[in-house]
């Protein structure tokens, strides 16, 4: 799946759970601080990512994921390893 | 010698109730004898031996957003709180002056029951992380009190069918003492679902006249077979008397006391004499500094139970004595079923539009008054009272007896 599909994937989650605008989703803003998702809803994101890319993101790697970059980099690795 | 407590003032009302979405229609509702309740149509009704409720009229008006980290019975809350807020004038309140009391019967059952489902269908790793925040119940109050930025305490009295009566005596100590300035308070409700109705219909305490939802609920009546379940929120914003006469607050009424008791007697069987329950309303009436011949109205717990009602009318007697006979009684439970958690809150609110109007809506339903029941029950025709003291009764499983009363 290609970065692009991701991060569209991953915009369409934050809108859903979060209410973020699918525009401000880009590689480099923050979660928590720019966007605004609070860190229960942190956890509804990144299980419905695991849900609609089909990979495994344990709760221990979640702290890494800082930037919707850096959740684009890991799902695209993690469902190449799959 | 003891200080004279502050006065405390009704400034703000709110409600969404089987009658409608809002105070104003929840209010005409009664005046004109409309019941809430009806069939249900969801699919699981047809096994249960109950297929009648009083569900909330109007679905909570909120953003999806908002919605979906919020259980039902949050979302009912923070309506009626929002229309207290709105109709008390959005009062410039110094966050630590101001306290947020919401009692809830069951709390955030419908999340508890839906996210089992979710665990044992799908996995823990499917389980909603709202799912705690939404089932504790002091959801409600803690939704009312970040809502409104409540820094004086933000409390949930838990008394099953008593909380939301509770709730507010607990913030009229509040403000009495001086604690609070302002407090948001009520009690809310949502429970209708298979597993509270099947519970409760097997304690026999729910009508089955499934044929006749709108004759179901019938206090009083030598026909009464049981409450209705019903859903909804009340919520009042109370006042210390200088902090609304400071801010030019246009004031409902004097919530003038409350008094609490327990029967100790079974979890849920009133104590049949009612001396319990009598010891509440004496406690109202001495804590507002009123004697029973203050009172001109009394809008009565009255679920509609054969028990229960009885029960009620024995503590009205030992603890009125004669001058209860002057004194107009109802149950709006006859029109809005029973809010359990939050009935006392939106029967205050009906305490004071009945104190404001001077007018009791009739109890719908009553036929044939129970042999048992001594009381002047109000039926067919709405009647108008003289200003008085109103008292509000509640009372709960586990014993809980609350009585509210308010003043001009």
């Amino acid at each position: 799946m290609s970065q692009s599909d991701i991060l569209e994937g991953l915009a369409a989650i934050l809108e859903e759970v979060a209410g973020v605008d699918p525009a401000d989703v880009t590689a480099d803003k923050t979660f928590i601080d720019d966007l605004d998702v609070d860190s229960l809803s942190m956890v509804e994101v990144v299980v419905a990512a695991e849900e609609k890319f089909d990979v495994k993101i344990p709760d221990e790697d979640v702290k890494s994921l800082k930037t919707v970059g850096d959740a684009v980099s890991y799902i695209q690795r993690a469902g190449v390893a799959a | 010698m003891t200080a004279t407590p502050r006065q405390v003032v009704v400034t703000g009302l709110g409600a969404t109730t089987p009658l409608g979405g809002d105070v104003a229609s929840t209010w005409e509702g009664l005046l004109a004898g409309r019941s809430g309740v009806r069939r249900l149509t969801d699919e699981w009704v047809e096994q249960l031996p109950v297929h009648i409720a009083a569900p909330a009229a109007v679905e909570p008006p909120l953003e999806r957003l908002e919605a979906r980290t919020l259980d039902r019975v949050q979302q009912l809350a923070l309506v009626a709180a929002r229309e207290a807020w709105a109709d008390a004038g959005t009062p410039e309140v110094d966050p630590e002056r101001l306290a947020a009391v919401v009692g809830s019967g069951i709390g955030g059952v419908l999340t508890l029951l839906n996210q089992y489902e979710v665990l044992r269908e799908r996995g823990p790793r499917r389980v909603s992380p709202h799912v705690v925040p939404m089932l504790m119940p002091n959801g409600p109050a803690a939704t009312v009190g970040l809502a409104f930025t409540a820094r004086a305490g933000v409390h949930a009295p838990v008394s099953a069918c008593a909380s939301g009566a509770e709730a507010i005596g607990y913030a009229l100590d509040m403000i009495r003492a001086g604690r609070a300035d302002v407090a948001i308070t009520g009690g809310s409700e949502a429970a209708i679902h298979p597993l509270p109705l099947a519970g409760f219909a097997q304690m026999q305490a729910l009508s089955r006249r499934n044929d006749a939802p709108q004759a179901a609920s019938r206090p009083f009546d030598k026909g009464r077979d049981g409450f209705i379940l019903g859903e909804g929120a009340g919520a009042l914003v109370l006042e210390s008397a200088e902090h609304a006469a400071a801010r030019g607050a246009r004031v409902y009424a004097t919530l003038a006391g409350s008094g609490t008791s327990a029967d100790a007697y079974h979890v849920t069987a009133p104590e049949p004499s009612g001396a319990g329950a009598a010891r509440a309303v004496r406690a109202a009436l001495h804590s507002g500094g009123l004697t029973p011949a203050d009172l001109v109205h009394i809008n009565a717990h009255g679920t509609s139970t054969p028990i229960g009602d009885v029960a009620e009318a024995h503590a009205l007697r030992a603890a009125l004595g004669d001058t209860l006979d002057g004194v107009a009684v109802t149950s709006t439970k006859s029109m809005t079923g029973h809010l359990l958690g939050a009935a006392g809150a939106v029967e205050a609110v009906i305490a004071v539009l009945t104190l404001r109007d001077r007018v009791v809506p009739a109890t719908r339903n009553l036929d044939a008054l129970d042999d048992e029941i001594d009381l002047d029950v109000v039926s067919i025709d709405n009647r108008a009272i003289p200003a008085g003291a109103v008292l509000s009764n509640s009372f709960g499983f586990g014993g809980h007896d609350v009585c509210l009363v308010f003043t001009p």
